[in-house]
C-alpha cells in the first residue's frame, strides 16, 4: 500500500513539473513570435486573447482538428514515432532540472550527463522523421541536422567539462551551489558565449536551421508531417530549447541563486530567478532568429570543427592549469 | 525489492528481445533501430546495478554518436537491397566457413566470460585498489584511472589517436580545382586592389592584364 502510495505522489509531482512546462512551451511560442515581430516592425500575433497570448492555443486546437496524412510509401511506424520521439526526450530531461534547493524531482549525482544525454539523443527523432518520410527533401534535412547536432555536441561536452573542472561534481544542485559567490560566466564568458552558439545549433534555431531551410528544403525533414503530428514535432523543438536555455543558465548564469544575496533580492523565490534566467536566455535566442542571416552548410561545419573544438578544447587546459596553480581545484 | 526486480526483468527482456530483432529482422534500418533500443536498455541495466556514469556514457557514446553514423551509413547506401542480392547470388557458400569460424570463436570467448563468473569471490580479494563505497563511482573512477592507470589510460587514448589519424588517412583526397573561402583573403581586401579605373581612348580599347 506504502508502494502505491509513493507511486502516485510521484505521479503528482511529475504532473505538477510537466505541466507548467508544457504552458510555458506554449507561452514561449508566442513571446518568440512577439519579439521576432518587434524587431521586424510589425505587431505580431495579437488578437487572440490579452496581447495575443493565447495565439498558441489556438493555433494548437487547429492542429488538433486537421487530417493527419501519412503517405503511401512512408515507412509507418517510424513516421508515427518520430514525433513522439521528439517530443517525450525534450520532455524527460526536465525530470533533473533543479528549479530550487528543494524543488528538484530526480536530484541525480550525474545529472548534467544525463542532460547531455537527452539531449543527444534528440537527433534521432529527426533522423527518423526525415527517413521514413520516403522523400527527399526531408532525408536532406534530416542528413544536414544529423551532421550539425553530432558536430556541435562535441563542443557542448567540452564547455560542460570546463563548467565541471570549477564544480568537482557532476550533479545540477551542486553545479548551482558552486556559483554561490561568482557566476561562471564571468570567469568562463568565452565558453558562454560558445555555449550559446552551439546550444543554437543543437536545437536548429536560425541562424543554423539549416534542417529545415525553407528556401531549399521546404520544411527539411517535417515536409510530410502534417496536423496533431506536426504540431508535436514543433512543440519538442520548442520544449529543446526551453531546455537549451536552462542548461545555460544552470551552467553559467547560477541557477536559482539570486544575483546579490541581499534584501529585495533574497525574499523573491528561486524558481522565479530560474525562470527569469531563462527567459533572458530566451530572448536573446529570438533576438538572434530575427537579425542573423542563415549560415551556409560549409560554414556551419567549419565554425564547429575548427573553431569551437580548438578553443573550448584549448580553454579546458588553461582552466585546469589556472585551477592547479592557484590551488582552487575543488574536492581537496 | 519487488519493484526493483520488475524492472530488471522488464528491461533485460526488452534487451534480448532486440538483441534478437537486430538480427532477425528483414529491414536494415529497421535493425540499427533495434541496436539502439538494445543499447538503451543496456544502459538501463547499468544504472539500476549503481553504475550511472558507465550508463550515462554508454548512451552518450555508443546511442548519441556511434549508432547515428550507423544509421546514416545503413540509410544512405541501401544495404538491404544489396543484401538481397548477394543472398540470390551463387557466391555466399564461399563465405560461410569464415562466418563459421568467427562464430564459434566469439562462442568459446562468451563461454569463458560466464564461467569465469565462477570464480568471482577470488578475484575480489586479488583486486589491487580496495573499493571505497563513500565515494560515487564518478569520482572513484576518476581518481583511479587518472592516478594509478595513467599510462594504460594514456595508452588506449594513442591506440584511438592512430585509429583516427588511419580512418583521415585513408579517406583524405586532394582535390585541385576546389575554391575556397578565406575570410582574410576577403576582410583584407580593399578598393584599390578590386577596381581600377582605366581612362579609354576613343576607337581604342583597353587591354587587361589577367
Amino acid at each position: 500500500m506504502a508502494e502505491l502510495f509513493i507511486f502516485f505522489e510521484q505521479i503528482y509531482r511529475i504532473l505538477f513539473l510537466l505541466i507548467p512546462v508544457l504552458v510555458s512551451v506554449a507561452m514561449i511560442v508566442w513571446l518568440d513570435r512577439r519579439v521576432w515581430a518587434f524587431v521586424q516592425k510589425r505587431r505580431g500575433p495579437n488578437v487572440v486573447g490579452p496581447f495575443g497570448l493565447f495565439q498558441t492555443l489556438a493555433d494548437a486546437l487547429k492542429y488538433i482538428f486537421k487530417e493527419i496524412i501519412i503517405p503511401a510509401s512512408s515507412n509507418k511506424v517510424i513516421f508515427i514515432l518520430a514525433p513522439i520521439v521528439t517530443m517525450t526526450l525534450a520532455l524527460i530531461a526536465w525530470a533533473v532540472i533543479p528549479f530550487s534547493e528543494t524543488f528538484v524531482l530526480a536530484d541525480i549525482n550525474v545529472g548534467i550527463l544525463y542532460l547531455f544525454a537527452v539531449s543527444s539523443l534528440g537527433v534521432y527523432g529527426i533522423i527518423m522523421g526525415g527517413w521514413a518520410s520516403n522523400s527527399k527533401y526531408p532525408f536532406l534535412g534530416a542528413i544536414r541536422s544529423a551532421a550539425q547536432m553530432v558536430s556541435y555536441e562535441v563542443s557542448i561536452g567540452v564547455i560542460i567539462i570546463n563548467v565541471l573542472l570549477c564544480v568537482g561534481s557532476l550533479n545540477l544542485s551542486d553545479i548551482v551551489l558552486a556559483q554561490k559567490d561568482l557566476w561562471f560566466v564571468i570567469p568562463l564568458f568565452p565558453m558562454f558565449i560558445i555555449f550559446f552558439i552551439s546550444a543554437l545549433a543543437e536545437t536548429n534555431r536560425p541562424p543554423f536551421d539549416l534542417p529545415e531551410a525553407e528556401a531549399e528544403l521546404v520544411a527539411g525533414y517535417q515536409t510530410e508531417y502534417s496536423g496533431m503530428m506536426y504540431a508535436m514535432f514543433w512543440l519538442g523543438e520548442y520544449a529543446n530549447i526551453l531546455l537549451m536555455c536552462a542548461m545555460g543558465s544552470i551552467l553559467f548564469l547560477g541557477g536559482w541563486l539570486s544575483p546579490i544575496d541581499l534584501f529585495p533580492f533574497n525574499v523573491i523565490p528561486a524558481p522565479i530567478w530560474l525562470i527569469l534566467k531563462i527567459l533572458f536566455l530566451f530572448i536573446l535566442f529570438a533576438l538572434i532568429k530575427a537579425i542573423v542571416p542563415r549560415y551556409r552548410y560549409d560554414q556551419l561545419m567549419k565554425l564547429g570543427w575548427k573553431i569551437f573544438l580548438p578553443f573550448s578544447l584549448i580553454y579546458v587546459v588553461l582552466t585546469a592549469s589556472f585551477l592547479m596553480y592557484f590551488d582552487l581545484l575543488p574536492g581537496n | 525489492m519487488i519493484a526493483h526486480a520488475i524492472v530488471f526483468y522488464i528491461f533485460s527482456l526488452i534487451a534480448i528481445v532486440s538483441a534478437i530483432m537486430v538480427t532477425v529482422s528483414k529491414n536494415t534500418v529497421n535493425s540499427v533501430f533495434f541496436l539502439i533500443l538494445d543499447f538503451i536498455s543496456i544502459s538501463c541495466l547499468f544504472i539500476m546495478i549503481g553504475a550511472e556514469f558507465l550508463g550515462m556514457i554508454m548512451l552518450i557514446v555508443y546511442v548519441g554518436a556511434v549508432a547515428v553514423l550507423f544509421l546514416f551509413v545503413v540509410m544512405m547506401l541501401n544495404v538491404a537491397q544489396q543484401k538481397n542480392e548477394w543472398f540470390n547470388s551463387s557466391g555466399r557458400s564461399s563465405h560461410i566457413p569464415v562466418g563459421l569460424l568467427v562464430s564459434i570463436i566469439i562462442f568459446f570467448e562468451l563461454i569463458i566470460v560466464i564461467g569465469g563468473w565462477k570464480y568471482k569471490p577470488d578475484l575480489l580479494d586479488s583486486i589491487a585498489i580496495e573499493i571505497n563505497t563513500d565515494l560515487t563511482n564518478t569520482q572513484s573512477l576518476g581518481s583511479v584511472i587518472y592516478t594509478d592507470y595513467i599510462h594504460l589510460f594514456q595508452l588506449s587514448g594513442m591506440v584511438l589517436l592512430v585509429a583516427m589519424i588511419g580512418a583521415i588517412v585513408l579517406t583524405f583526397r586532394q582535390r585541385s580545382g576546389v575554391k575556397r573561402q578565406s575570410y582574410f583573403k576577403q576582410i583584407s581586401r580593399d578598393r584599390k586592389d578590386g577596381i581600377e579605373l582605366v581612362d579609354v581612348e576613343n576607337n581604342k580599347g583597353v587591354k587587361i592584364d589577367a
